[in-house]
Protein backbone atom coordinates (compact mmCIF):
# COMPACT_ATOMS: atom_id res chain seq x y z
CA UNK A 1 0.00 0.00 0.00
CA UNK A 2 2.68 2.89 1.02
CA UNK A 3 4.90 1.04 -1.23
CA UNK A 4 2.18 1.63 -4.26
CA UNK A 5 1.96 4.83 -3.06
CA UNK A 6 5.55 5.68 -3.58
CA UNK A 7 5.49 4.13 -6.35
CA UNK A 8 2.44 6.20 -8.16
CA UNK A 9 3.98 9.08 -6.96
CA UNK A 10 7.30 8.68 -8.86
CA UNK A 11 6.14 7.47 -11.92
CA UNK A 12 3.52 10.73 -11.83
CA UNK A 13 6.97 12.64 -11.28
CA UNK A 14 8.60 11.10 -13.96
CA UNK A 15 5.52 11.81 -16.29
CA UNK A 16 6.14 15.83 -15.70
CA UNK A 17 9.09 15.80 -15.92
CA UNK A 18 10.01 15.43 -19.61
CA UNK A 19 13.70 16.52 -19.68
CA UNK A 20 14.52 13.32 -17.26
CA UNK A 21 12.05 11.29 -19.39
CA UNK A 22 14.09 12.68 -22.42
CA UNK A 23 17.88 12.16 -20.99
CA UNK A 24 16.52 8.13 -20.49
CA UNK A 25 14.90 7.16 -23.15
CA UNK A 26 16.10 9.85 -26.29
CA UNK A 27 19.97 10.27 -24.93
CA UNK A 28 21.18 6.58 -25.06
CA UNK A 29 19.11 6.07 -28.31
CA UNK A 30 21.24 9.27 -30.20
CA UNK A 31 24.37 8.12 -28.25
CA UNK A 32 24.50 4.85 -30.10
CA UNK A 33 23.20 6.03 -33.51
CA UNK A 34 26.04 8.19 -33.34
CA UNK A 35 28.29 5.39 -32.53
CA UNK A 36 26.90 2.95 -35.05
CA UNK A 37 27.51 5.79 -37.77
CA UNK A 38 31.47 6.34 -36.11
CA UNK A 39 31.96 2.29 -36.10
CA UNK A 40 29.95 1.32 -38.80
CA UNK A 41 31.49 3.43 -41.73
CA UNK A 42 33.64 1.55 -44.46
CA UNK A 43 37.28 0.61 -43.74
CA UNK A 44 39.76 3.38 -44.42
CA UNK A 45 41.32 4.10 -47.69
CA UNK A 46 44.80 4.76 -46.80
CA UNK A 47 46.44 7.72 -48.98
CA UNK A 48 49.66 6.37 -50.39
CA UNK A 49 52.00 8.62 -52.53
CA UNK A 50 54.39 7.29 -55.09
CA UNK A 51 57.57 8.30 -56.39
CA UNK A 52 58.55 7.03 -60.27
CA UNK A 53 57.13 3.61 -59.24
CA UNK A 54 55.88 1.33 -62.25
CA UNK A 55 52.92 1.87 -63.41
CA UNK A 56 51.92 -2.10 -62.70
CA UNK A 57 52.49 -1.53 -58.87
CA UNK A 58 50.59 1.57 -58.46
CA UNK A 59 47.32 -0.66 -60.13
CA UNK A 60 47.76 -3.08 -57.45
CA UNK A 61 48.21 -1.02 -54.58
CA UNK A 62 44.60 1.20 -56.02
CA UNK A 63 43.04 -2.68 -56.44
CA UNK A 64 44.26 -3.57 -52.77
CA UNK A 65 42.40 -0.67 -51.33
CA UNK A 66 44.44 2.40 -51.31
CA UNK A 67 44.57 5.76 -53.02
CA UNK A 68 47.15 6.34 -54.85
CA UNK A 69 48.47 9.87 -55.72
CA UNK A 70 51.68 10.11 -58.18
CA UNK A 71 54.07 12.33 -57.61
CA UNK A 72 57.24 13.13 -60.07
CA UNK A 73 59.78 14.33 -57.26
CA UNK A 74 60.76 12.88 -53.98
CA UNK A 75 61.06 16.38 -52.32
CA UNK A 76 57.35 16.79 -53.63
CA UNK A 77 56.15 13.91 -52.36
CA UNK A 78 57.92 14.90 -48.95
CA UNK A 79 56.10 18.15 -48.99
CA UNK A 80 52.70 16.13 -49.07
CA UNK A 81 53.13 13.66 -45.98
CA UNK A 82 54.49 16.70 -44.34
CA UNK A 83 51.17 18.25 -44.96
CA UNK A 84 49.46 15.02 -44.42
CA UNK A 85 48.17 15.20 -47.95
CA UNK A 86 49.35 11.33 -47.81
CA UNK A 87 49.94 8.57 -45.27
CA UNK A 88 52.98 7.37 -46.82
CA UNK A 89 54.85 7.69 -49.71
CA UNK A 90 56.29 4.67 -51.33
CA UNK A 91 59.71 4.35 -54.05
CA UNK A 92 62.05 2.02 -54.87
CA UNK A 93 65.03 2.00 -53.23
CA UNK A 94 66.86 0.06 -55.71
CA UNK A 95 64.99 -2.83 -56.54
CA UNK A 96 63.14 -3.36 -53.50
CA UNK A 97 60.41 -0.60 -52.65
CA UNK A 98 60.80 1.63 -49.55
CA UNK A 99 57.79 2.77 -47.70
CA UNK A 100 57.80 6.13 -45.56
CA UNK A 101 54.63 7.00 -43.48
CA UNK A 102 53.38 9.95 -41.65
CA UNK A 103 53.03 8.14 -38.57
CA UNK A 104 50.91 9.96 -36.05
CA UNK A 105 47.93 7.75 -36.57
CA UNK A 106 48.55 3.66 -35.73
CA UNK A 107 45.24 3.15 -37.36
CA UNK A 108 46.29 4.87 -40.44
CA UNK A 109 49.61 3.18 -40.34
CA UNK A 110 48.30 -0.28 -40.16
CA UNK A 111 45.81 0.46 -43.21
CA UNK A 112 48.86 1.37 -45.46
CA UNK A 113 50.63 -1.79 -44.38
CA UNK A 114 47.57 -3.89 -44.95
CA UNK A 115 47.26 -2.45 -48.62
CA UNK A 116 51.00 -2.53 -49.18
CA UNK A 117 51.60 -6.36 -48.02
CA UNK A 118 48.62 -7.48 -49.92
CA UNK A 119 49.89 -5.44 -53.47
CA UNK A 120 53.12 -7.30 -53.11
CA UNK A 121 51.38 -10.84 -52.16
CA UNK A 122 49.88 -9.98 -55.36
CA UNK A 123 52.69 -8.55 -57.30
CA UNK A 124 54.54 -12.06 -56.21
CA UNK A 125 51.39 -14.24 -56.99
CA UNK A 126 51.35 -15.39 -60.51
CA UNK A 127 54.92 -15.09 -61.01
CA UNK A 128 56.26 -16.07 -57.52
CA UNK A 129 57.11 -19.44 -55.88
CA UNK A 130 54.98 -22.27 -56.43
CA UNK A 131 54.45 -22.72 -53.27
CA UNK A 132 53.45 -19.22 -52.05
CA UNK A 133 50.67 -19.44 -54.87
CA UNK A 134 49.35 -23.45 -54.25
CA UNK A 135 47.25 -23.39 -51.29
CA UNK A 136 45.70 -20.34 -49.61
CA UNK A 137 44.05 -20.93 -46.06
CA UNK A 138 40.79 -21.63 -45.74
CA UNK A 139 39.25 -19.74 -43.68
CA UNK A 140 36.49 -20.53 -41.08
CA UNK A 141 34.38 -18.18 -38.11
CA UNK A 142 33.18 -19.77 -35.15
CA UNK A 143 31.69 -17.28 -34.20
CA UNK A 144 30.41 -13.62 -36.14
CA UNK A 145 31.46 -13.24 -39.75
CA UNK A 146 34.02 -11.62 -42.72
CA UNK A 147 31.13 -8.56 -42.32
CA UNK A 148 31.65 -8.57 -38.51
CA UNK A 149 31.98 -4.40 -38.04
CA UNK A 150 33.29 -2.34 -34.89
CA UNK A 151 30.28 -2.26 -34.15
CA UNK A 152 29.12 -5.14 -34.25
CA UNK A 153 31.62 -5.84 -31.66
CA UNK A 154 31.06 -3.04 -29.21
CA UNK A 155 27.04 -2.99 -29.36
CA UNK A 156 26.37 -5.17 -26.59
CA UNK A 157 29.28 -3.37 -24.40
CA UNK A 158 27.49 0.03 -25.35
CA UNK A 159 23.99 -0.43 -24.88
CA UNK A 160 24.80 -2.39 -21.55
CA UNK A 161 27.37 1.12 -20.70
CA UNK A 162 24.22 3.68 -22.00
CA UNK A 163 21.43 1.58 -19.39
CA UNK A 164 23.47 1.57 -16.77
CA UNK A 165 24.85 5.42 -16.84
CA UNK A 166 21.63 7.11 -17.64
CA UNK A 167 19.92 4.92 -15.18
CA UNK A 168 22.84 5.82 -12.33
CA UNK A 169 22.61 9.30 -12.89
CA UNK A 170 18.76 9.55 -13.19
CA UNK A 171 18.48 7.43 -9.98
CA UNK A 172 21.03 8.90 -8.15
CA UNK A 173 19.74 12.63 -8.34
CA UNK A 174 16.25 12.07 -7.83
CA UNK A 175 16.76 10.13 -4.77
CA UNK A 176 19.17 12.87 -4.24
CA UNK A 177 16.59 15.60 -4.38
CA UNK A 178 14.50 13.64 -2.13
CA UNK A 179 17.12 14.37 0.69
CA UNK A 180 18.19 18.56 -0.41
CA UNK A 181 14.38 19.64 -1.01
CA UNK A 182 13.64 18.02 2.88
CA UNK A 183 11.11 15.78 1.34
CA UNK A 184 12.97 12.46 2.63
CA UNK A 185 13.20 13.84 5.99
CA UNK A 186 8.87 14.50 5.53
CA UNK A 187 8.67 10.81 4.30
CA UNK A 188 10.76 9.52 7.55
CA UNK A 189 7.56 11.55 9.59
CA UNK A 190 5.13 8.83 7.80
CA UNK A 191 4.51 5.37 8.87
CA UNK A 192 6.90 4.43 5.62
CA UNK A 193 10.01 2.10 6.45
CA UNK A 194 13.43 2.42 5.59
CA UNK A 195 13.17 -0.51 3.47
CA UNK A 196 9.81 0.74 1.45
CA UNK A 197 11.26 3.51 0.34
CA UNK A 198 14.25 1.82 -0.90
CA UNK A 199 11.92 -0.62 -2.38
CA UNK A 200 9.11 1.74 -3.83
CA UNK A 201 12.14 3.61 -5.67
CA UNK A 202 13.39 0.32 -7.03
CA UNK A 203 9.85 -0.36 -8.48
CA UNK A 204 9.25 3.11 -9.74
CA UNK A 205 12.20 3.65 -11.60
CA UNK A 206 12.44 0.17 -12.37
CA UNK A 207 9.24 0.83 -14.93
CA UNK A 208 10.82 3.36 -16.79
CA UNK A 209 14.77 1.48 -17.07
CA UNK A 210 12.87 -1.54 -17.92
CA UNK A 211 10.70 0.74 -21.22
CA UNK A 212 14.72 1.82 -21.86
CA UNK A 213 16.58 -1.39 -21.79
CA UNK A 214 14.11 -2.69 -24.08
CA UNK A 215 13.78 0.22 -26.37
CA UNK A 216 17.69 0.27 -26.07
CA UNK A 217 17.69 -3.26 -27.12
CA UNK A 218 15.38 -3.72 -29.78
CA UNK A 219 16.50 0.26 -31.46
CA UNK A 220 20.23 -1.35 -31.57
CA UNK A 221 19.41 -5.15 -32.89
CA UNK A 222 16.09 -3.78 -34.56
CA UNK A 223 16.96 -1.11 -36.31
CA UNK A 224 20.83 -0.79 -36.13
CA UNK A 225 21.18 -4.13 -37.28
CA UNK A 226 23.74 -4.59 -34.70
CA UNK A 227 24.74 -8.76 -35.08
CA UNK A 228 22.09 -10.82 -32.79
CA UNK A 229 23.07 -14.69 -32.99
CA UNK A 230 21.07 -15.43 -29.56
CA UNK A 231 17.43 -14.67 -28.21
CA UNK A 232 16.26 -11.79 -27.84
CA UNK A 233 14.38 -12.45 -24.02
CA UNK A 234 17.82 -12.82 -22.78
CA UNK A 235 19.43 -10.19 -23.90
CA UNK A 236 16.59 -8.24 -22.37
CA UNK A 237 16.96 -9.99 -18.99
CA UNK A 238 20.48 -8.90 -18.97
CA UNK A 239 19.47 -5.71 -19.95
CA UNK A 240 16.81 -5.25 -17.09
CA UNK A 241 19.27 -6.73 -14.18
CA UNK A 242 21.76 -4.56 -15.24
CA UNK A 243 19.50 -1.08 -14.95
CA UNK A 244 18.40 -2.61 -11.68
CA UNK A 245 22.16 -2.64 -10.02
CA UNK A 246 22.66 0.59 -12.07
CA UNK A 247 19.51 1.81 -9.70
CA UNK A 248 20.80 0.45 -6.21
CA UNK A 249 23.94 1.79 -7.23
CA UNK A 250 23.33 4.98 -7.78
CA UNK A 251 20.37 5.60 -5.51
CA UNK A 252 22.89 3.79 -2.81
CA UNK A 253 25.77 6.32 -3.65
CA UNK A 254 23.70 9.55 -3.87
CA UNK A 255 23.74 9.20 0.48
CA UNK A 256 27.06 9.99 -0.37
CA UNK A 257 27.00 13.16 -2.19
CA UNK A 258 25.12 16.33 -0.86
CA UNK A 259 24.70 18.10 -4.39
CA UNK A 260 24.04 17.32 -7.75
CA UNK A 261 27.70 18.23 -8.54
CA UNK A 262 28.91 15.97 -6.18
CA UNK A 263 26.61 13.28 -7.77
CA UNK A 264 28.16 14.63 -11.20
CA UNK A 265 31.96 14.27 -9.16
CA UNK A 266 31.02 10.37 -8.72
CA UNK A 267 31.29 9.85 -12.48
CA UNK A 268 34.91 9.77 -13.06
CA UNK A 269 35.31 7.64 -10.29
CA UNK A 270 32.95 4.98 -10.63
CA UNK A 271 31.65 5.37 -14.02
CA UNK A 272 34.72 5.69 -16.29
CA UNK A 273 36.68 3.06 -14.56
CA UNK A 274 33.73 0.55 -15.48
CA UNK A 275 34.30 1.29 -18.76
CA UNK A 276 37.70 -0.16 -19.27
CA UNK A 277 36.97 -2.65 -17.35
CA UNK A 278 33.54 -3.67 -19.56
CA UNK A 279 35.43 -5.38 -22.44
CA UNK A 280 35.53 -2.56 -25.01
CA UNK A 281 39.54 -2.20 -24.09
CA UNK A 282 40.81 -5.80 -24.30
CA UNK A 283 41.60 -7.03 -20.51
CA UNK A 284 44.67 -9.33 -21.57
CA UNK A 285 46.60 -5.81 -21.87
CA UNK A 286 45.78 -4.72 -18.25
CA UNK A 287 48.24 -5.40 -15.91
CA UNK A 288 47.66 -8.11 -13.67
CA UNK A 289 47.62 -6.55 -10.36
CA UNK A 290 45.12 -4.41 -11.61
CA UNK A 291 42.51 -6.79 -13.72
CA UNK A 292 40.89 -7.82 -10.42
CA UNK A 293 39.25 -4.88 -10.59
CA UNK A 294 37.09 -5.84 -13.11
CA UNK A 295 35.40 -8.79 -11.17
CA UNK A 296 33.89 -5.37 -8.80
CA UNK A 297 32.76 -3.60 -11.70
CA UNK A 298 29.15 -4.21 -12.79
CA UNK A 299 29.02 -3.67 -16.07
CA UNK A 300 31.23 -6.36 -16.64
CA UNK A 301 29.09 -9.03 -15.63
CA UNK A 302 26.10 -7.54 -18.21
CA UNK A 303 28.76 -6.50 -20.90
CA UNK A 304 30.19 -10.24 -20.95
CA UNK A 305 26.79 -11.58 -20.71
CA UNK A 306 25.29 -9.36 -23.79
CA UNK A 307 28.38 -10.17 -25.72
CA UNK A 308 27.86 -14.14 -25.09
CA UNK A 309 24.39 -13.75 -25.83
CA UNK A 310 24.25 -11.27 -29.45
CA UNK A 311 27.85 -12.33 -30.81
CA UNK A 312 28.18 -15.99 -29.44
CA UNK A 313 24.55 -16.91 -29.26
CA UNK A 314 25.15 -18.37 -25.90
CA UNK A 315 21.60 -19.50 -24.10
CA UNK A 316 20.32 -19.31 -20.62
CA UNK A 317 22.92 -21.57 -19.03
CA UNK A 318 26.07 -19.69 -20.36
CA UNK A 319 25.13 -16.34 -18.91
CA UNK A 320 23.49 -17.37 -15.52
CA UNK A 321 26.15 -16.91 -13.76
CA UNK A 322 26.39 -13.40 -14.81
CA UNK A 323 22.78 -12.37 -13.90
CA UNK A 324 23.16 -14.32 -10.62
CA UNK A 325 26.54 -11.57 -9.66
CA UNK A 326 24.15 -8.78 -11.22
CA UNK A 327 21.11 -9.67 -8.91
CA UNK A 328 23.24 -10.28 -6.04
CA UNK A 329 24.83 -6.88 -6.48
CA UNK A 330 21.47 -5.41 -6.72
CA UNK A 331 20.32 -6.93 -3.34
CA UNK A 332 23.72 -6.03 -1.45
CA UNK A 333 23.40 -2.31 -2.94
CA UNK A 334 19.61 -2.43 -1.75
CA UNK A 335 20.65 -3.26 1.88
CA UNK A 336 23.18 -0.94 1.82
CA UNK A 337 20.80 1.67 1.21
CA UNK A 338 18.47 0.87 3.54
CA UNK A 339 21.48 0.77 6.20
CA UNK A 340 22.60 4.14 5.41
CA UNK A 341 18.81 5.88 5.44
CA UNK A 342 19.60 4.93 9.39
CA UNK A 343 21.79 8.22 9.13
CA UNK A 344 18.37 10.26 9.09
CA UNK A 345 16.27 7.87 11.03
CA UNK A 346 16.92 4.89 13.07
CA UNK A 347 13.81 3.10 13.14
CA UNK B 1 2.23 19.16 36.74
CA UNK B 2 -0.70 17.20 35.29
CA UNK B 3 -1.70 13.49 35.89
CA UNK B 4 -0.01 11.11 33.12
CA UNK B 5 -3.13 10.70 31.07
CA UNK B 6 -3.38 14.13 30.47
CA UNK B 7 0.26 14.84 29.31
CA UNK B 8 0.76 14.85 25.40
CA UNK B 9 4.61 14.89 25.53
CA UNK B 10 6.88 14.17 27.81
CA UNK B 11 10.39 14.74 27.79
CA UNK B 12 12.68 14.08 30.55
CA UNK B 13 16.41 15.45 31.11
CA UNK B 14 16.67 15.20 26.91
CA UNK B 15 20.17 15.56 25.35
CA UNK B 16 20.92 15.56 21.65
CA UNK B 17 24.51 16.07 20.31
CA UNK B 18 25.82 16.14 17.08
CA UNK B 19 29.16 14.75 16.93
CA UNK B 20 31.20 16.62 19.95
CA UNK B 21 28.70 19.63 19.98
CA UNK B 22 25.53 19.73 22.47
CA UNK B 23 22.74 21.54 20.59
CA UNK B 24 19.94 20.64 23.47
CA UNK B 25 20.74 20.51 27.06
CA UNK B 26 18.90 18.09 29.32
CA UNK B 27 15.67 19.30 29.01
CA UNK B 28 12.43 18.08 30.73
CA UNK B 29 9.48 19.73 29.41
CA UNK B 30 5.54 18.71 29.64
CA UNK B 31 2.92 19.62 27.51
CA UNK B 32 -0.80 18.78 28.40
CA UNK B 33 -3.33 17.51 26.31
CA UNK B 34 -5.38 19.76 24.02
CA UNK B 35 -4.19 23.60 23.80
CA UNK B 36 -1.49 25.16 21.72
CA UNK B 37 2.36 25.33 23.28
CA UNK B 38 4.01 27.41 21.76
CA UNK B 39 8.43 27.13 21.24
CA UNK B 40 10.02 30.04 21.33
CA UNK B 41 13.61 31.15 20.76
CA UNK B 42 15.75 32.67 18.17
CA UNK B 43 17.05 31.02 15.69
CA UNK B 44 19.69 28.41 16.51
CA UNK B 45 18.10 27.73 19.98
CA UNK B 46 17.65 23.96 19.00
CA UNK B 47 13.50 24.68 18.64
CA UNK B 48 13.74 21.98 14.92
CA UNK B 49 15.77 19.85 16.74
CA UNK B 50 13.67 19.36 20.06
CA UNK B 51 10.54 19.29 17.80
CA UNK B 52 12.37 16.62 15.79
CA UNK B 53 12.68 14.30 18.62
CA UNK B 54 9.28 14.96 19.64
CA UNK B 55 8.27 14.00 15.50
CA UNK B 56 10.07 10.78 16.00
CA UNK B 57 12.58 11.72 13.09
CA UNK B 58 15.43 12.29 14.93
CA UNK B 59 16.42 10.20 18.16
CA UNK B 60 18.01 11.56 21.83
CA UNK B 61 21.53 10.92 22.66
CA UNK B 62 20.44 10.50 25.87
CA UNK B 63 17.14 11.03 27.82
CA UNK B 64 13.68 10.09 27.18
CA UNK B 65 10.98 11.68 25.10
CA UNK B 66 7.24 10.00 25.35
CA UNK B 67 4.09 10.77 23.18
CA UNK B 68 0.79 10.06 24.43
CA UNK B 69 2.27 7.76 26.76
CA UNK B 70 4.58 5.93 24.39
CA UNK B 71 8.29 6.43 23.90
CA UNK B 72 9.78 7.86 21.06
CA UNK B 73 10.82 7.29 17.74
CA UNK B 74 8.20 4.50 17.11
CA UNK B 75 6.93 4.21 13.94
CA UNK B 76 3.32 3.24 15.01
CA UNK B 77 2.90 6.54 16.50
CA UNK B 78 3.51 7.90 13.38
CA UNK B 79 -0.51 7.90 12.33
CA UNK B 80 -0.93 9.74 15.36
CA UNK B 81 1.44 12.93 14.75
CA UNK B 82 1.10 15.61 12.39
CA UNK B 83 4.08 16.89 11.13
CA UNK B 84 5.08 20.00 9.28
CA UNK B 85 8.83 20.65 8.38
CA UNK B 86 10.28 24.31 8.51
CA UNK B 87 10.89 23.77 4.76
CA UNK B 88 8.57 22.86 2.57
CA UNK B 89 9.21 19.56 1.58
CA UNK B 90 6.65 18.99 -1.79
CA UNK B 91 7.11 18.05 -4.63
CA UNK B 92 7.22 20.51 -7.04
CA UNK B 93 6.81 18.39 -10.37
CA UNK B 94 3.30 17.20 -8.89
CA UNK B 95 0.06 19.25 -8.50
CA UNK B 96 -1.10 19.61 -5.34
CA UNK B 97 -3.62 17.15 -5.33
CA UNK B 98 -1.21 14.48 -6.01
CA UNK B 99 0.90 15.92 -3.28
CA UNK B 100 -2.07 15.09 -1.36
CA UNK B 101 -3.00 12.13 -2.87
CA UNK B 102 0.69 10.48 -2.09
CA UNK B 103 0.85 11.78 1.71
CA UNK B 104 -2.65 10.42 2.24
CA UNK B 105 -1.92 6.81 0.75
CA UNK B 106 1.19 6.64 3.19
CA UNK B 107 -1.21 7.31 6.03
CA UNK B 108 -3.70 4.83 4.84
CA UNK B 109 -6.06 7.10 3.52
CA UNK B 110 -7.56 6.15 0.63
CA UNK B 111 -10.67 6.06 -1.84
CA UNK B 112 -13.83 8.59 -0.55
CA UNK B 113 -12.13 9.10 2.92
CA UNK B 114 -8.94 10.34 1.30
CA UNK B 115 -11.49 12.60 -1.01
CA UNK B 116 -13.37 14.26 1.40
CA UNK B 117 -10.40 14.82 3.81
CA UNK B 118 -8.32 16.81 0.57
CA UNK B 119 -10.96 18.79 0.59
CA UNK B 120 -11.30 19.81 3.83
CA UNK B 121 -8.03 20.24 4.45
CA UNK B 122 -7.71 22.08 1.44
CA UNK B 123 -10.86 24.54 2.05
CA UNK B 124 -8.98 25.20 5.66
CA UNK B 125 -6.03 26.89 4.06
CA UNK B 126 -7.59 28.94 1.37
CA UNK B 127 -6.49 26.50 -1.44
CA UNK B 128 -9.19 24.80 -2.87
CA UNK B 129 -8.85 26.52 -6.85
CA UNK B 130 -5.80 25.96 -6.66
CA UNK B 131 -5.64 22.12 -6.58
CA UNK B 132 -4.42 20.96 -9.79
CA UNK B 133 -1.99 23.37 -10.31
CA UNK B 134 1.58 22.35 -10.48
CA UNK B 135 3.36 22.92 -6.89
CA UNK B 136 6.59 24.29 -8.74
CA UNK B 137 4.30 27.61 -9.84
CA UNK B 138 3.05 28.39 -6.15
CA UNK B 139 4.02 31.13 -4.53
CA UNK B 140 6.32 30.63 -0.74
CA UNK B 141 3.34 31.32 1.32
CA UNK B 142 0.98 28.90 -0.92
CA UNK B 143 3.33 26.27 -0.22
CA UNK B 144 3.50 26.66 3.35
CA UNK B 145 -0.47 26.36 3.58
CA UNK B 146 -0.01 23.32 1.23
CA UNK B 147 2.51 21.75 3.57
CA UNK B 148 -0.13 22.88 6.53
CA UNK B 149 -2.83 20.83 4.42
CA UNK B 150 -0.66 18.12 4.09
CA UNK B 151 0.21 17.88 8.13
CA UNK B 152 -3.62 18.38 8.77
CA UNK B 153 -4.68 15.27 6.47
CA UNK B 154 -4.82 12.15 8.56
CA UNK B 155 -6.62 14.26 11.56
CA UNK B 156 -3.39 13.73 13.85
CA UNK B 157 -4.10 13.49 17.47
CA UNK B 158 -0.73 15.62 17.66
CA UNK B 159 0.54 18.23 15.17
CA UNK B 160 3.69 19.51 15.24
CA UNK B 161 4.18 22.95 13.16
CA UNK B 162 7.73 24.09 12.91
CA UNK B 163 7.76 27.50 11.71
CA UNK B 164 3.95 27.55 10.11
CA UNK B 165 3.91 31.45 9.18
CA UNK B 166 7.06 32.37 8.00
CA UNK B 167 6.65 34.21 5.03
CA UNK B 168 2.65 34.06 5.30
CA UNK B 169 1.01 37.76 4.88
CA UNK B 170 -0.69 38.75 7.92
CA UNK B 171 -4.24 38.47 7.11
CA UNK B 172 -3.28 34.61 6.37
CA UNK B 173 -1.09 33.81 9.16
CA UNK B 174 -4.19 35.35 11.31
CA UNK B 175 -6.95 32.74 9.41
CA UNK B 176 -4.50 29.91 10.15
CA UNK B 177 -3.68 30.66 13.75
CA UNK B 178 -7.83 31.05 13.96
CA UNK B 179 -7.94 27.51 12.36
CA UNK B 180 -5.32 26.49 14.80
CA UNK B 181 -7.27 27.51 17.70
CA UNK B 182 -10.32 26.30 16.68
CA UNK B 183 -8.00 22.64 16.07
CA UNK B 184 -6.76 23.03 19.68
CA UNK B 185 -10.20 23.77 20.88
CA UNK B 186 -11.59 20.07 19.31
CA UNK B 187 -8.62 18.32 21.10
CA UNK B 188 -5.37 18.07 19.10
CA UNK B 189 -2.62 19.27 20.59
CA UNK B 190 -0.82 21.76 19.17
CA UNK B 191 3.26 22.13 19.42
CA UNK B 192 4.44 25.03 17.46
CA UNK B 193 7.67 26.77 16.68
CA UNK B 194 8.60 30.39 16.90
CA UNK B 195 10.62 33.00 16.79
CA UNK B 196 7.83 35.99 16.45
CA UNK B 197 7.42 37.03 20.21
CA UNK B 198 4.06 38.64 18.85
CA UNK B 199 2.80 34.62 17.69
CA UNK B 200 3.49 33.00 21.24
CA UNK B 201 1.16 35.55 22.75
CA UNK B 202 -1.74 33.39 21.46
CA UNK B 203 0.06 30.25 22.45
CA UNK B 204 -1.81 28.68 25.53
CA UNK B 205 1.70 27.50 27.24
CA UNK B 206 4.62 29.01 26.23
CA UNK B 207 8.48 27.25 26.57
CA UNK B 208 11.53 29.72 26.03
CA UNK B 209 14.65 28.02 24.32
CA UNK B 210 17.89 29.81 24.20
CA UNK B 211 21.33 28.18 23.32
CA UNK B 212 19.53 24.61 23.91
CA UNK B 213 18.36 25.37 27.44
CA UNK B 214 14.90 25.55 28.33
CA UNK B 215 14.98 28.65 30.14
CA UNK B 216 11.33 29.12 31.19
CA UNK B 217 7.96 27.82 30.60
CA UNK B 218 4.35 28.45 31.88
CA UNK B 219 1.42 30.11 30.55
CA UNK B 220 2.46 33.70 28.73
CA UNK B 221 0.59 35.72 31.47
CA UNK B 222 2.65 33.44 33.84
CA UNK B 223 5.48 34.62 32.14
CA UNK B 224 5.16 38.43 31.87
CA UNK B 225 3.74 38.31 35.34
CA UNK B 226 6.75 36.77 37.01
CA UNK B 227 9.40 39.11 35.08
CA UNK B 228 7.10 42.54 35.82
CA UNK B 229 7.41 42.47 32.04
CA UNK B 230 4.38 44.01 29.56
CA UNK B 231 6.33 41.99 26.43
CA UNK B 232 6.59 38.50 25.63
CA UNK B 233 9.98 39.61 24.39
CA UNK B 234 10.88 41.69 28.04
CA UNK B 235 9.99 37.96 29.64
CA UNK B 236 12.66 36.53 27.54
CA UNK B 237 15.01 39.00 27.58
CA UNK B 238 14.78 38.27 31.44
CA UNK B 239 15.13 34.92 31.16
CA UNK B 240 17.60 35.35 28.81
CA UNK B 241 19.71 37.05 31.76
CA UNK B 242 19.77 40.55 29.46
CA UNK B 243 18.20 41.75 32.46
CA UNK B 244 18.58 39.89 35.53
Amino acid sequence: MRIRALVIRIVRQFLHDKRSMALLIVAPLLVLSLMYLVFNGDTYEPKIGTVQLPEAVSQTLGENGADVTAYDSEAEAEEALAEREVDAIIRLDGAAPAVKLEGSDPARNRAVMAAVQKAMQAQQGPGGSPAGAAQAPVIEYLHGSEDMSSFDNFGPVLIGLFAFFFVFLIAGVSFLKERTSGTLERLLATPLRRWEIVAGYMIGFGIFTSIQAALIAGYTIGVLGSLMAGSFGCVLLIMLLLSLTALSFGTFLSAFANTEFQMIQFIPLVIVPQVFFSGLFDLESISPWLRWLSYITPLKYGADALRGVMIRGEGWSAIAPDIGVLLALTLVFMAANVLALRKHRKI
Amino acid sequence: MAAASEICVRARDVIRKFDDKKVLHDISLDVAKGGIFGLLGPSGSGKTTFVKLIAGIDEATSGQIEVLGTPMPKLAMMVRIGYMAQSDALYAELTAKENLEFFGALFGLRGSRLKQRMHEVMALVNLTDHMERSVGAYSGGMKRRLSLAIALLHEPEVLILDEPTVGIDPVLRKSIWDELQSLSRQGTTILVTTHVMDEADKCDRLGMLRDGRLIASGSPEELKSRTGSATIEEAFLYYGGARA
